[in-house]
Parts: C-alpha cells; structure tokens; sequence
C-alpha cells in the first residue's frame, strides 16, 4: 500500500483534479456549439511553452504557463482576425490558426536544442501523469505528515489552483451564464454582458487547458472537455445535473483510466503498464458511447 | 540551409530516392488541395482533423497484427490499410452521434478525435512495451517525416493520392453543385448523400495517404489551408479548385524540399508553414478579398464621401468642422488654409448642388434605378443626357417661381 500512495495516489488526484477543471467549462463550450476551441486552445500551448523555454532557458513553470496563456490569447486573436477581416468561415480559420501554430511550435522545438531537457511533442501530447510521484511518501500515514507533505509535486497545487479557480468563476456567473448560453437574444435584452462572457468563458478553458496539459498533455484535455459533458447531455435535460454528472464522469474516467493504464496489462499477464493519459480518454470515450446508445436523453427533442 | 539542395531536390537532381518522395508529396499536395474546396465549401473542414487523429489506433493495430504474423512492422500499405479502416469507424461514429444521439457534429468531432487518439497512444505505449526499439518508424506518423523515406514508401503515397484526385476531377460537377446548393443538386437528380460521403471518402483517402509523409497531427492544414487561401484570389469553383490544388502542390514540395535539405526539420511543419504563408501573402495582398486592397477601397469610398458632404456644404455656405474633410479638400486646392473656397472650389461646390438637385427631381420623378442613389454616383453615369434635360427643365421652372 505504501507503494500505491508513494506511485500511484499523486497522480489519480492529478488526473481527476485536470478532468474535472476541463469538464466544467466544457459543459457551456458543448451547448455553445464552441466545443473545438479546447480542440484549437490545446494544440497552440505548444508553441507558448517553446518560446517561454527559448526566452528563460529554463523549464520552470511560471514562465510556461506565461507562454502557453500568451499563445491562447494569440490564437484566439488570430481566429477573430482571419474570420473577420478575411471573411472566412469559423470552423476553417480556427482550422488554419492551430494548425499554423502548432507547426511552428514543433519547428522551433526541433530547432532549439532542447534534448537536455524533457520537452519534446510526445510529452506535449501524452503528459507525464506517471511521473508526478510523491518520492516523501512512506505510506497513508504520510497524508498527516508536513515534512513529507512538502514533498508533493508543485502540480498537485496548481491544478488544484486551476480547478478551484474555473469552478468559482462558473458558481459566480452561472446565472447570466446559464442564459446567454441558451437564449443569447434574451439576456442580451436584460442586460447580460453577453461578450464578456463569452470571452471569459473561453479564458477560464484556457486557464483549465494550460494547468492540465502541464501535467497530463493536451489529449486528456481535449477529451476532457467534450466527452463528460456530452455523456451527461445525453442522461438529463437539467443544467445542473448536467455539470454535475459531468463532474462525475470526468472524476471517475480519470480514475478508471489510471488504473486501467497502470495496473491492467499485469492483471493481463503484460508487464509493462500503457498510456495512462491515453487509457483515460479511452475510458471517457466508452462512457460516451454507452450513454449515445442507453442514455434516456439521447434522442433529440421533438 | 543549403540552398542549393533544396534547389536541386526541387529540380529531382538529388538523387532517385529524393525524386520519388518528392513527386510522391506533389501529388499528395495537389489532390489534398482539390479536395479540400468541397469541405470548406461544406464547412466540414474539421471533420478531417477527426478522421486524421483517428487514424492512429488502425496503425498501431495493423503494425501489431504484422509484428504478430512475423512480418515487418513497418509495410507501409498495410498500416495505410489499417489506418483507413480506423478512420472509417471514427467517420461512423460521428455520423452516429450527429444523425442518432442529440449532440452536434462539433461535439461529435471533439470525441471521436481525442477518445481515438487516447486509444491509440494506449496501443503504442503497448506496442513498446513488446519489444523497444520495434516500434521505431511508428512516431513518424504523429508529425510526418520524409527523411529517409523509401521509395517505395513514396510511390504508394503518390498513387494513392494520383487515385484520389482522378477522382476529384471525374466527379468534379456532381461534388461543386451539392457544395454550393444541395437542394438544386437534389432537384438536378444528384444524390447528395452519395456525393457528401464522396467528399469525405476523398478526405480519408487523402488523410490516409499523407499520414506517413505530413504526420496526423498537422495533415488536416492541407485539406484546409489552400483552399481558404485559393478563395482570397478567386469567386469561381472551377479555379478555386485549380488554385487550390496548386497551393497544396507548391506547400508539399518546398516542404519536402526543405527537410531533404536539412534532415532535422520536421516535414509536416514544414509543409504547413510554407501553406500558412501562402495564405498570409493572400490574407494581405489579394486585390479581391485582401485585407489591403479592402483597407484602400475604404478609404477610397471615406474621401469620396467627405469631398461630397464637404461641398455640399461650401454651397450651402456652412461652416466645416470635420478634420478629414476638411484636408481632402485642401488637398485637392478646393479650399484654403484660412477656410475660404478657392475658385475652382467655388465651382466644384456649384456642381455638387446642382448634381444634388437633379438627383432629388430624379428621385421623384424617374423613381430611376433607386439601387444607384448612394449619394456617390453621377447622375450621367445613371441617366440619360435627355432625361437630365427633362431634370434640369423643371429645375429651372422651380427656380422661377
């Protein structure tokens, strides 16, 4: 057991804590037909985290989470752009904004030479949810230990961050939120800032992309935000069930999925352990399918 | 960067090998470009993102399934195969949850796309837990790479994408008029339904073909960025296609090119770069939809407005405040520093109300061509020399009394 706290315990809550920062916002970008743009926000942290690497020389985290903001910030800005003042059609500009800056990304990574340190585009992908352990840990004990609770990977207290932080913005505005995502015109009408809220709503994703793909990588975040969110559409008219199950399910993938990825192949007599950012998108991906073939809110009304 | 081995790779000078890969990506890029139109036109560009991340899990299977049989792992038709059929069932899957559940296509996109990926990261990581080493080949299918590819390799990628785009040219008609109007194409007898999954059949095929050469990660740029770029120069199927094509084309070879020059650089990045590039010269400079050439006809229209408006109201003897309109007509010596109307300032003020005048009788009388009375347009260039007599007739009369 004292294995499973030091190797194992650290990075479930992780996975769990990123899920569940993901699913939330995702629930308003899914009824706001906006779910791509975690899709769009997830690939051009890539070239955020670059260049903050390629300016302090340094892998800290402040800085990259500077960069990857920046880049969300750009690419947004250059979608805006492209839409508007070229008149091209949303879907194919946010298309040639990601995909432009993703390509740049793995440019400048291949050009600056990085292979002293651990970035490359499979960690950018993939994560390292294995390798956040809590080497301090003896045992459960260790959970009332402030020597050896120091000694908990800094991601823990980020994501934590995060997650605390995008849910608080949602409790605040869920209200004019809840209306502007259903009916834009009405709440417009009564006063709703409807942009600042669309805005915010897509800064507060981009606040949950860049803490989680710091620690699970950007397929665990696209997954994340789409998957739990539609499975809970498909179980219940309810808005506030909705997030709630989303929540739910987005915990719960994690979890299973870690577990899944970790310990499976051995039960299967394999002896290495899979992907576990994979297993978890994996694990959602099968709740979905069963709540589209099950779900009682599956068919469209009417 | 040796430029001259990217020239000589560009002219096939480089050796068999480079000569193949570099065809091979031609084509890829010309038949990726004509197919791309018919989902842009569509709107169903991301579709292919989702095909594309899908692919990944019938690649990692197929080079299980060969390791299995004691083959090489590497058989490049064989993982294409593979990968096909994965990006087949993705394609139904969200053709299910679009058409059978009520979530919508983009939320059907975001799934298929990262549950798939997730799906085959886990068969990857299972695939190096085999054997290490044995999987080596498999990463360049995430972010491409023509660096040391067979030729064999580049002639499976360039007849697949020569059959694709035979296609394209073939059903060239059926596919334009159910992009643009399927409800007309319907009524002319076309099945839509077999035409969009035409369309998307040809995606696949294209995505599937480029896997090895642009990765899955940055494939979906070739179907989407030439033919938005294509659109900026041109308001016509036929040539958006052509042109898009020939974007594509010219993005795959100079990418190709470049990272035959210098080994370390990544295909599909490339590939991508040179196309965004493309799209940012039209973006800017296109004299039909450029952001330039829309920046100067504003401002075209911004000073023939405040000339009129200032004349207007030099006759009517009123003072001007506006600073634009007050430096457009200094500038053009209509009026002095101190603010009093020079001469020929004098003059071109008495046409503008006389111009004014007439458009008001016209107005009422010829209820002419309405459309035109934007305040801008000479009334000769509308009216006849007649019908401004007949006009100025009973201004004339107007002014009598």
């Amino acid at each position: 057991m004292a294995e499973f706290v030091q190797l194992s315990l650290v990075p479930m809550v992780i996975g769990a804590l990123a899920a569940l920062a993901c699913a939330l916002p995702g629930n308003f970008l899914l009824l706001r037909r906006q779910a791509l743009i975690g899709d769009a926000i997830s690939h051009v942290v890539l070239p955020g985290i670059v260049i903050a690497f390629l300016v302090t020389g340094s892998m800290a985290a402040t800085p990259m989470l500077i960069g990857a903001a920046a880049a969300a910030l750009v690419s947004v800005a250059m979608i805006e752009a492209i839409r508007r003042l070229g008149r091209v059609e949303a879907g194919a500009a946010m298309g040639v904004t990601f995909t432009a800056l993703f390509a740049a990304g793995v440019l400048l990574l291949e050009q600056s030479n990085t292979a002293g340190v651990h970035l490359d585009v499979e960690h950018a992908l993939y994560g390292n949810l294995e390798s956040l352990v809590w080497f301090d840990a003896i045992g459960w004990g260790s959970l009332i230990d402030p020597s050896a609770l120091a000694g908990l990977p800094p991601e823990l207290w980020r994501m934590a961050l995060a997650a605390a932080a995008v849910a608080l913005a949602l409790r605040l505005t869920w209200r004019p939120l809840a209306m502007a995502t259903f009916d834009e015109g009405f709440a417009r009408s009564v006063g709703v800032p409807v942009r600042v809220l669309g805005v915010g709503l897509v800064v507060s994703a981009a606040v949950a992309a860049v803490a989680a793909f710091d620690a699970v990588g950007s397929i665990i975040v696209i997954a994340m935000f789409i998957a739990p969110p539609a499975t809970a559409r498909l179980l219940t008219d309810d808005l506030r069930q909705q997030v709630g199950l989303s929540a739910l399910f987005a915990v719960a993938a994690a979890l299973l999925g870690y577990v899944l990825a970790g310990y499976g192949p051995l039960w299967l007599g394999g002896t290495h352990s899979v992907s576990a950012a994979g297993m978890i998108a994996t694990v959602s991906g099968l709740f979905l399918g069963l709540a589209a073939a099950f779900g009682p809110r599956r068919r469209r009304a009417g | 960067m040796a430029w001259d081995v990217v020239f000589a790779a560009l002219t096939l000078q480089a050796g068999y090998n480079a000569a193949v890969v570099l065809i091979g990506a031609t084509l890829l890029g010309l038949s990726a470009g004509a197919c791309g139109p018919f989902l842009f036109l569509r709107k169903r560009a991301m579709v292919s993102d989702a095909l594309a991340h899908a692919t990944l899990p019938g690649v990692a299977l197929a080079f299980m399934a060969l390791v299995a049989l004691g083959g090489d792992g590497r058989f490049l038709p064989a993982l294409l195969v593979g990968s096909a059929l994965s990006a087949g069932a993705g394609l139904l899957a969200i053709d299910w949850l679009t058409h059978r559940t009520r979530l919508t296509e983009d939320a059907a996109i975001g799934a298929v796309l990262s549950v798939f990926f997730g799906a085959g990261v886990v068969l990857l990581t299972l695939i190096q837990s085999m054997g290490a080493g044995r999987q080596a080949g498999l990463e360049d299918f995430l972010l491409g790479s023509a660096a040391g590819m067979l030729a064999a390799d580049a002639v499976v990628i360039g007849v697949g994408a020569a059959l694709c785009l035979s296609i394209v040219v073939t059903f060239r008609r059926p596919l334009t008029l159910v992009a643009f109007d399927p409800i007309f194409a319907a009524t002319s007898g076309i099945n839509v339904r077999a035409m969009d999954r035409l369309a998307l059949a040809l995606a696949l095929g294209v995505t599937v073909v480029g896997l090895k050469l642009v990765g899955l990660v940055l494939i979906v740029a070739l179907l989407i960025v030439p033919p938005v770029t294509a659109r900026f120069w041109t308001d016509r199927t036929g040539v958006l296609i052509a042109l898009s094509a020939l974007f594509g084309a010219v993005s795959a070879a100079m990418g190709t090119a470049l990272s035959a020059a210098a080994p370390g650089l990544p295909t599909g990045a490339i590939i991508v770069l040179t196309a965004f590039g493309l799209f940012l010269v039209s973006f800017t400079g296109s004299p039909l939809r450029g952001v330039l050439a829309a920046a100067i006809k504003h401002r075209r229209t911004a000073v023939r407005v405040h000339r009129r408006q200032g004349l207007l109201a030099l006759a009517k003897g009123e003072p001007i405040y506006d600073r634009m309109t007050l430096s457009v007509l200094r500038r053009e010596g209509l009026l002095r520093r101190d603010g009093v109307a020079t001469p020929r300032g004098e003059a071109a003020a008495a046409d503008a109300r006389r111009e004014e005048a007439r458009w008001a009788i016209a107005r009422a009388v010829f209820d002419a061509d309405g459309r035109r009375d934007d305040g801008l347009t000479p009334i000769d260039a509308v009216l006849t020399a007649d019908q401004i007599a007949v006009i100025d007739q009973r201004l004339n009369t107007l002014s009598a009394v």
